[in-house]
Formats: structure tokens, C-alpha cells, sequence
């Protein structure tokens, strides 16, 4: 079974054996607005837990993603960088951002379950 | 201080705004449906903004006045009409702007529309310059609200009969509810479309009327790509005291009678501007693919050598890509040379193009 967690930054993460999805959390989208530009990590670069991984753009401004985990880039979705408004659209699923080999799962420990997020994105909502 | 809100803040907030505080006002940035869904309605069909932070100055006088005014601004106000409008800049000495502002010729004197943010001080540098000689209200019981947009015009005409006849760059006095309201035809957005000037009390119900009509209300963040898909400038941004109306490439607002004559605040460095040239100048900066380039962006020659910046940048939804514009060393301002863009320490391709992106359609007039 896979395990989703979330950060403090509002990426989500999957984890299936030891390749972990990530993504930005419909709360984000939410707050980012209409999303116009996406930028990911290259293929085959190593990423560092909490490190930047990533830049996603409303018609607003610039915001950095971060990686929640520590790997090695081995997917990146083309489809969002083609057409960003899909990451508004369907964040928390089709418009994954970059797929990693991760290092040291006990890295995910530090995450949050989907109803600490929900409560700590309420909470940081204005 | 206090944020102050205008009189359609209650209606804001039934429209689900997010809001922002702008020159001091709680500002609408954009309501539920987003700035890019805001920004299509207003070029399909019919936008609503509230502009109500904007500064209307009303300053009263008769051909006395028109002198003293033709020493501060680059116009022919003598040969102004009335109820027609003209864009121009409150300058310092040495050309700087101080203010964008559009200035309409009334009855009893002008109306002037000032940026939120320089208004209080456009009105006692104007006091100062005109020694206090002119009654000057700076009126804070007027709403000012803007109708943009393909529709606007046949909306609005059912309020207002004789506002489709207007032509751009000119107004009226309509009644609405027996209130006097001056309607425009003029706006930023690159659109056809009207600004209101209604006294605070009818501004509410006017607009709530106007909704029911199919108008929606946009938000300052769709009103910022329209604007800048348009060419147009932002106060504060592409405009400031360290940039003349000749860099800012406005001189088309610039009265050719008046500088022949050249009797006016900054008038010697236009001049001097125009006989002799710019060493930077306003131009349009389309990028390549689809990176964005922000205010502050540094733009580069091919030989990398550090030549202007961005001061306005962001995603522009009826061109369906990034538009920007900035100020690059004159030598470099043609059509179609060749840029680079510094974006988060990688340089991305970009060429300089004419303005606007998006080309506009406003009404045929006497302008």
C-alpha cells in the first residue's frame, strides 16, 4: 500500500517501494491562483530533502517547490510544463511534478498525515 | 494607518474577493473565478473594476486657469473641448514623472484622475504650483468605477442613453437615481469601456444593477495583464521620478504646439530629449518559450554585456504567453533584437517588440 504524506511547504509525497511522487497540494494551488509556468528538476540530478526542486508561477508571482525528501530525480511530468494550468486542475494527482529514488525513508517521518496537513493548512490560510 | 476601503468593499466581499492592500486601500486582487478567467471575460465580454481608490481632482477656474495648467503640462488645454479628455504627466523640473494621469476639460474648470498611490502629494505639489489661486477638491465621495470590454457599451447604454455615441477619450454627465454622474469613455485595459464617477452612495447599487446585466467584477490582478498585454504603464513601475515621458516612449502625449513654444515644468530636458536622443528607452520584451520575467529582471545584449530591465513582466492570457517590458539602452531598442533575460540565475532568449501584444480596440474618436 502506497503512503501519502505532506510538508510544511504543501508538497504531497507517495510513496511506492522506493520511488516517492511528488507534488503541490490543492491548498497551495489554491493559494497560488491560475498557475502559468512550471518549472522541474532535470532528469537524473540529485535533490536534497527541503531543497529546492522546482519553481511554480501564477500570473501573480514566483513561488519555489521544495523536495520533502532527499533522491534522484528518475521521472519529471511534461504535461504541466507544457500545459501549467493542469497543475490547478488536478494537483493532487495527474499533475505530479517529479518522480525520485529515495535515499533514506525514514526521512518521510518527519512529514504530516493528511489530517495534520489539513488542520496546519487551515490554520496558515488567511 | 488605517486601510481605508472603498464603497463597494461589502459587495467584494460578497463576490468571495481575495484582497490585497493597495496605496492603502483593501484592494480586490481578484474574486472565485481567478485573474485568468477575469482577464478572458473582460476581452470577450464585459469586466467591472472598481477604481475607486483612484484620485478624482476637480479644479475649478476659466482661461486663467488654462494658462497656469499649460505651464505644468504638455498639452494644449486651450484647444481642449469640453468633456474631452487627454493623457498626460504631472513632471518634475528635470522631466522625472511624478504622476501619470488623464485630465478631462469640465464646465467649470478640469478633472484630473491621479494614481492612488501619488494623489495626496500630486495635490499639493498642484496647490503649491498653482499658489493656491484655484478652488481644488480632491473628492473622496465619488466612486469611480470602470465598465471594460466588448459589451460594455450596449450595457451600459441601457443606464445611460447616449453613452454608446461617446467617442474614446471623451465624456457626459448622465443621471443615475437623479445623481450626476460623469461617464468616460476611456479605461486601461486595451478594451473598449467606460469609467464611472458616482457619488459614494450609488456606487453599490449601480454596480449590483450593472451585474445583473451579465458584467462580472475583475480584480486588480487581471487588470494588471490587461493593462500590460496592452502596453500600457504602471505608476511606480514603468513610470517614476528617474524616467522622462521621452525614455517612457509616451512623447506621442507630449503637444507638438507646446514644445515648439517649450514653456512648461521639464520642458528643457524634453527638448533636449527629443533633438538630441535617449540613452534608454521603454519597449516591449516578449520571451521566449514560456519563462516569465519579472519586475527587476536584468536584460543582457548577445555579448552578454548588461544593457536594461524589466519593470512590468508576467503571463498575459489572450496572448497565451509571457509579455514583459522594460528599459534598454537606446542602441538596443529596435524591433526584434535579440535579448537575454536573467531569470533565477539562468539566461532565457528574448527579442524586443512593439507594443501592445494585444492589439486594441477601442472606438473610433477625436482622439
Amino acid at each position: 500500500m502506497s503512503e501519502v504524506k505532506y510538508s510544511k511547504e504543501h508538497e504531497w509525497i507517495k510513496l511506492e517501494g522506493d520511488i516517492a511522487t511528488i507534488g503541490i497540494t490543492k491548498h497551495a494551488t489554491e493559494m497560488l491562483g491560475d498557475i502559468v509556468f512550471a518549472e522541474l528538476p532535470e532528469k537524473g540530478s540529485g535533490v536534497e530533502k527541503d531543497g529546492t526542486a522546482g519553481v511554480v508561477e501564477s500570473t501573480k508571482a514566483a513561488s519555489d517547490v521544495y523536495t520533502p525528501v532527499s533522491g534522484e530525480v528518475v521521472d519529471t511530468n511534461q504535461e504541466i510544463v507544457d500545459d501549467p494550468s493542469k497543475i490547478n486542475q488536478d494537483p493532487e494527482n495527474s499533475a505530479w511534478f517529479f518522480k525520485l529514488k529515495i535515499k533514506d525513508k525514514s526521512e518521510m517521518n518527519s512529514l504530516m498525515n493528511k489530517d495534520d496537513y489539513d488542520k496546519f493548512a487551515k490554520e496558515n490560510s488567511n | 494607518m488605517k486601510t481605508k476601503k472603498t464603497s463597494l468593499y461589502q459587495l467584494h466581499q460578497d463576490c468571495n474577493a481575495k484582497f490585497v492592500e493597495f496605496a492603502g486601500y483593501q484592494m480586490p486582487i481578484q474574486y472565485s473565478k481567478g485573474i485568468v478567467e477575469e482577464h478572458k471575460f473582460t476581452r470577450n465580454h464585459s469586466g467591472i473594476f472598481d477604481v475607486s481608490h483612484m484620485g478624482q481632482l476637480f479644479i475649478y477656474g476659466g482661461d486663467e486657469l488654462i494658462k497656469d495648467l499649460e505651464k505644468i503640462f504638455p498639452l494644449d488645454l486651450k484647444n481642449l473641448k469640453l468633456n474631452h479628455s487627454k493623457y498626460s504627466f504631472l513632471m518634475d523640473k528635470d522631466a522625472g514623472i511624478q504622476d501619470d494621469l488623464i485630465i478631462t476639460k469640465i464646465n467649470e474648470g478640469f478633472l484630473i484622475i491621479l494614481n492612488a498611490a501619488c494623489k495626496d502629494d500630486d495635490f499639493k505639489i498642484l496647490q503649491e504650483l498653482l499658489n493656491e489661486k484655484y478652488e481644488m477638491v480632491l473628492d473622496e465621495n465619488r466612486s469611480l468605477i470602470a465598465i471594460q470590454g466588448p459589451k460594455s457599451s450596449q450595457i451600459l447604454n441601457e443606464f445611460f442613453d447616449g453613452v454608446k455615441d461617446l467617442n474614446f477619450m471623451s465624456g457626459d454627465w448622465f443621471l443615475f437615481d437623479n445623481q450626476k454622474v460623469y461617464v468616460t469613455r476611456s479605461g486601461y485595459t486595451g478594451e473598449d469601456g467606460f469609467e464611472i464617477s458616482i457619488p459614494n452612495n450609488f456606487a453599490d447599487k449601480l454596480t449590483r444593477e450593472l451585474i445583473d446585466k451579465g458584467p462580472r467584477l475583475v480584480g486588480l490582478g487581471a487588470r494588471d495583464t490587461l493593462r500590460l498585454e496592452a502596453g500600457l504603464c504602471l505608476y511606480g513601475h514603468d513610470l517614476d521620478k528617474d524616467k522622462t515621458p521621452v525614455e517612457a516612449n509616451l512623447k506621442w502625449a507630449i503637444s507638438k504646439e507646446r514644445i515648439s513654444k517649450g514653456d512648461f515644468i521639464g520642458s528643457d530636458i524634453i527638448i533636449k530629449q527629443l533633438n538630441n536622443g535617449v540613452t534608454k528607452i521603454r519597449v516591449g520584451i516578449k520571451p521566449e518559450g514560456r519563462i516569465i520575467a519579472r519586475e527587476k529582471t536584468k536584460i543582457f545584449n548577445q555579448s552578454n554585456i548588461h544593457i536594461g530591465e524589466i519593470t512590468s513582466g508576467t503571463f498575459g492570457p489572450s496572448v497565451n504567453g509571457p509579455v514583459a517590458m522594460g528599459y534598454v539602452e537606446n542602441e538596443f531598442s529596435k524591433k526584434n533584437t535579440k535579448v537575454f533575460l536573467e531569470v533565477r540565475g539562468k539566461k532565457y532568449a528574448a527579442s524586443v517588440c512593439s507594443l501592445p501584444f494585444y492589439k486594441k480596440s477601442y472606438v473610433k474618436g477625436a482622439n
